[in-house]
């Protein structure tokens, strides 16, 4: 029956298309395409051609009931492929194998491919209504769904196992065709249609498993015969040629994982092993120095978790090591030689390990990219070897003599400026690691008052940068009373000008003795024992006449004087020819009696100066038994005893106008850290108390934390000291154990 | 026979009278015949310009009864009058303990001992117990310690039938060590809980990082290092 449409006038007339005519037609289109797919000669489709295809298709699926044939057009369209594929595609591929069957796959699914586009392009008409009608899949879909389907979902096994195949040849040195690999990955890929699964659970997750016992092979021999150097180089050339497999025909996602089962297999399973190689290992890097070694170490480990830890602590162990030993050597050196030699050792001994944090920190810099984790190990490793003590000496005291050698004129250490500011800078970086650094600073402004009050100092300018340091460091608590006492110099000196202009302005006063006074701030200065020590009139008289002066210029201060601290030039007038004596005042009391007396028993002399015995016996020996004898002793043994006698030496003589009769003095170490210990107990106390009053109630372990943490920054408080200090507090009321938990305190108002 | 008992027996005629009363809570014939004979009882013992019982009258209350001296029951018997001073018992003080021991004779009193120390080793009791034994000891008024001689003697009276092991280290601790010239009452308590706590020689509780009192650390540590 003829449709006409009405009105309308259409040069062909439509007549009805029956099925199985159409589709025949359609036929010869699919015949052809084969034909061209499969490489025979064959002319490639004309727009005519096309067109008519196309239209069949649009006409078969407008025409009126029952003559809409899309369901029918729509099923044989995915029909074509399926019977393509059983008669020809799919018999092609199981006869071939390996590398031939993965030639051939990739060549049929490109064919595939162009066959979709060429029958979705002819059925497009089913596109646009009928599939969106019945929520169908699109013609490219489905048509890709044929081949998954009845090739891939067949195949993709053997695929995949011919692949790895490959990819093991690859990696034993042979050449592959990696083209070929990429083009067969890329149809996992594709067949996913949108999803990386078929990709992943059919190709990826076998690959790396593959991989894994690969490289878990290799690495159980390479292990056993190779050096830790050579084992890393493998290594990281393995992951080298692993990544630039994913570059070439691996899917980038695959980059991440197939690293991790690399890395795994060769670092981590083998780590413990690797870096702990007798001969080749970290430790023996280190101590060959093996820095290219070291930072590859730290390049292949860096990307794993927790890789670097080990390396750390072998890193800390190996400074450890060799910080202790250069303690060591010193202890040993100090003990086997006199005490004059074992502070020259002392030096050395700074100036070793500051060339060790020099040298490690490099390391630190370079070879381990400045990784916290190694911080944080050099750090450790200096905290627990500068610590220790050396031949009676805490680190805190040698450290601080060091300074004063840089710092003192004719100290041991010959530099020049820069030299010297560059070592004070390290210096003061080396205090980071002394836990004591109260003692530190205690010794230091002991030395520091000597250099001031003797002046010794050889540069002002270094003293004061070394005071800025300290400062930036340790903070403004730390150099407050250094820095006091360096200004005390200075006002000192004002103060010493208005001295003389009073004694101009008033001559009566005049002590007949050319007098320098100065006068220090208590509190910035170290405290130091004064007694009363029977003065020579002409030297009371001195004292009087600047009270006087003093008292002008304020009466609210209370002035003490400490004799032990003054020089005095005295004019000895020998025999031969008068020589001037620079002596201690101590040493200038004893001196002036023989200018009453000739002749005078030890205790005679101990009764008028009215001194102990430990320190007449000490002034009397630098007098009369060390290098210039201006006292003659008798007997002359080389010792004094309470029942020598003394007279001056009137044949003394020297080639020198001026001699310098030195008081060596007293061992201010015990001194030091009484006074110290004593801070300390006030300071634990105080810290103590804050911490209660503000948090009231308080556990124990959390108030002797807390304790720690507060004072870390001058030293690390005992336990035992803090239990103590808590202890007292209880006894006076400060805090009470709390009645019901014994081990929470009270704070009481 | 008693010295002053008869002069003291006329001054507490005229005590008794006017001090019943105020013990009296009602008009009850056997509380005040228990009274007047508890008030007989302490007057045995009293003496009499001070009206107190004093070191001696103590002494011969604990012949009466047939108790050491030293003995800890004497201590306890202190706690139940709640006795302030060492060695004397004040007439307010006896009767407040007497009557909780519904004693009103030396016989009662002696049967009323052995109820007494198990009321006192109640666990509930103990501890308050032995901070009075501290407290007793302290004679003067600003006293806050106690000498180690004295310690050694108290801790043996207190603690040695229970914890005979532990207060004999300690005792010979304390004997040798020179860091502590006395004990305060935190360290007291601290040995206490010290007891109670931690199984003896083992040990193998005590934390010296916890706030055990000083003194105890160096006693653990002084055991270890004799047992090592």
């Amino acid at each position: 029956v003829q449709e006409s449409f009405g009105n309308q006038s259409f040069r062909m007339e439509r007549k009805t298309i029956d099925l199985e005519q159409g589709w025949d037609y359609m036929q010869t289109g699919i015949t052809k395409l084969k034909r061209i797919l499969e490489g025979l000669p064959e002319p490639q489709f004309d727009s005519e051609q096309y067109m008519m295809l196309y239209t069949t298709i649009y006409n078969m699926c407008t025409q009126k009931p029952p003559h809409d044939y899309s369901q029918q057009l729509y099923d044989k369209y995915r029909e074509a492929f399926e019977e393509y594929i059983n008669s020809t595609v799919l018999p092609a591929l199981k006869e071939k194998h390996d590398e031939y069957m993965l030639r051939e796959l990739v060549k049929r699914w490109s064919n595939h491919k162009v066959m979709v586009r060429w029958l979705s392009r002819f059925f497009y008409y089913l596109d646009r209504y009928f599939i969106a009608r019945r929520s169908l899949p699109p013609l490219n879909e489905v048509g890709l769904t044929c081949f998954r389907d009845r090739v891939y979902n067949e195949l993709h096994s053997k695929v995949k196992d011919a692949v790895i195949a490959l990819v093991d040849k690859e990696r034993e040195g042979e050449q592959i065709d990696r083209a070929l690999l990429k083009n067969v990955l890329d149809i996992y890929v594709e067949i996913g249609m949108g999803q990386m699964e078929r990709y992943e659970v059919d190709f990826e997750s076998f690959m790396l498993l593959d991989s894994a016992s690969y490289y878990s092979r290799k690495a159980s021999s390479w292990i056993q015969e190779d050096s830790c150097p050579d084992y890393m180089l493998k290594s990281e050339e393995c992951l080298k040629k692993e990544r630039e497999r994913v570059a070439h025909y691996l899917h980038s996602s695959s980059e991440p994982k197939l690293v991790e089962k690399v890395q795994h297999e060769l670092l981590v399973v083998y780590a413990n092993q690797l870096l702990e190689k007798e001969h080749s290992g970290c430790r023996a890097l280190l101590r060959d120095d093996k820095v290219d070694d070291l930072s590859r170490m730290y390049r292949l480990y860096h990307k794993i978790a927790k890789g670097l830890e080990p390396v750390a602590n072998i890193f800390k162990q190996h400074v450890t090591a060799e910080g202790n030993a250069l303690v060591q050597q010193a202890e040993d050196t100090a003990t086997n030689q006199a005490a004059n030699t074992a502070s020259v050792q002392e030096q050395v001994l700074i100036r070793k390990v500051i060339e060790l944090h020099d040298k490690y920190m490099v390391y630190v810099v370079e070879c381990f990219q400045n990784h916290t984790l190694f911080h944080k190990a050099l750090k450790e490793a200096f905290e627990i070897f500068c610590n220790k003590t050396v031949a009676g000496s805490s680190s805190a005291e040698l450290l601080a003599t060091f300074c004063d050698n840089i710092l003192k004129k004719g100290g041991s250490e010959k530099l020049s400026d820069e030299a010297i500011e560059d070592t004070l800078e390290k210096v003061v970086k080396l205090l980071a690691y002394i836990s004591d650094k109260d003692l530190f600073a205690e010794f230091y402004r002991k030395k520091l008052a000597r250099r001031l009050l003797f002046d010794r100092s050889a540069n002002d300018d270094h003293e004061r940068s070394i005071l800025t340091k300290l400062k930036q460091q340790c903070g403004g608590q730390f150099t407050s009373k250094m820095e006091g006492m360096v200004t005390d110099l200075t006002l000192a000196r004002e103060n010493q000008t208005s001295f003389e202009e009073y004694l101009g302005n008033n001559p009566a006063a005049n002590p007949g003795i050319d007098l320098t006074v100065t006068v220090l701030t208590t509190g910035f200065w170290p405290s130091y024992k004064s007694f009363d020590i029977n003065l020579p009139s002409e030297m009371v008289k001195c004292v009087e006449v600047f009270k006087g002066f003093y008292e002008t210029k304020t009466k609210h201060r209370k002035l003490t004087w400490i004799y032990s601290l003054g020089t005095c030039h005295l004019n000895g007038k020998f025999d031969h020819k008068p020589i001037e004596l620079v002596v201690s005042t101590y040493q200038a009391a004893v001196l002036l009696l023989f200018n009453t007396t000739d002749k005078l028993s030890y205790n005679d002399i101990l009764t008028q100066l009215n001194l102990s015995h430990e320190d007449l016996v000490r002034l009397l020996h630098s007098l009369s038994c060390a290098r210039y004898k201006i006292l003659v002793k008798e007997p002359s043994t080389k010792t004094v005893s309470q029942t020598d006698s003394f007279e001056f030496n009137a044949k003394f003589t020297d080639r020198m106008r001026r001699i310098k009769i030195p008081l060596p003095p007293v061992d201010e170490r015990k001194k030091v850290v009484e006074d110290v210990d004593k801070d300390r107990r006030y300071a634990i106390d105080a810290a103590i108390v804050r911490i209660m009053k503000s948090r009231k109630v308080l556990g124990h372990q959390q108030l002797v934390s807390e304790c720690v943490e507060q004072l870390s920054r001058m030293f690390k408080p005992d336990i035992k000291a803090i239990k103590k200090r808590m202890e007292d507090l209880i006894t006076r009321d400060y805090l009470e154990r709390d009645k019901e938990n014994a081990n929470m305190f009270r704070y009481l108002a | 026979m008693r010295r002053s008992s008869a002069a003291s027996k006329k001054k507490s005629d005229s005590i008794t009278s006017s001090t019943t009363d105020l013990f009296r809570s009602g008009p009850s014939k056997a509380t005040s015949k228990e009274m007047d004979r508890i008030d007989h009882l302490f007057n045995q013992y009293a003496n009499t310009s001070s009206n107190l019982i004093d070191p001696e009258g103590i002494e011969e209350l604990c012949s009466n009864l047939e108790v050491p001296h030293t003995d800890i029951r004497i201590l306890m018997l202190a706690w139940k009058m709640k006795a302030e001073k060492q060695g004397y018992f004040t007439q307010e003080e006896w009767r407040r303990g007497l009557k909780a021991l519904r004693a009103d004779t030396l016989s009662k009193l002696k049967k009323a001992l052995p109820e007494l120390e198990k009321e006192v080793r109640r666990q509930s009791n103990f501890a308050d117990f032995y901070a009075y034994a501290f407290r007793y000891c302290l004679t003067e008024e600003k006293q806050k310690s106690i000498d180690i001689e004295t310690i050694c003697q108290l801790l043996d009276i207190v603690m040695g039938s229970t914890f005979r092991a532990q207060v004999d280290y300690f005792v010979e601790y304390l004997k040798i060590q020179n860091d502590y010239k006395v004990i305060n009452m935190d360290q007291w308590m601290g040995f206490y809980r010290f007891c109670n706590e931690i199984s003896f020689p083992e040990m193998t509780e005590y934390n010296p990082e916890l706030a055990w009192p000083l003194v105890l650390d160096s006693f653990v540590e002084w055991i270890s290092e004799k047992q090592a």
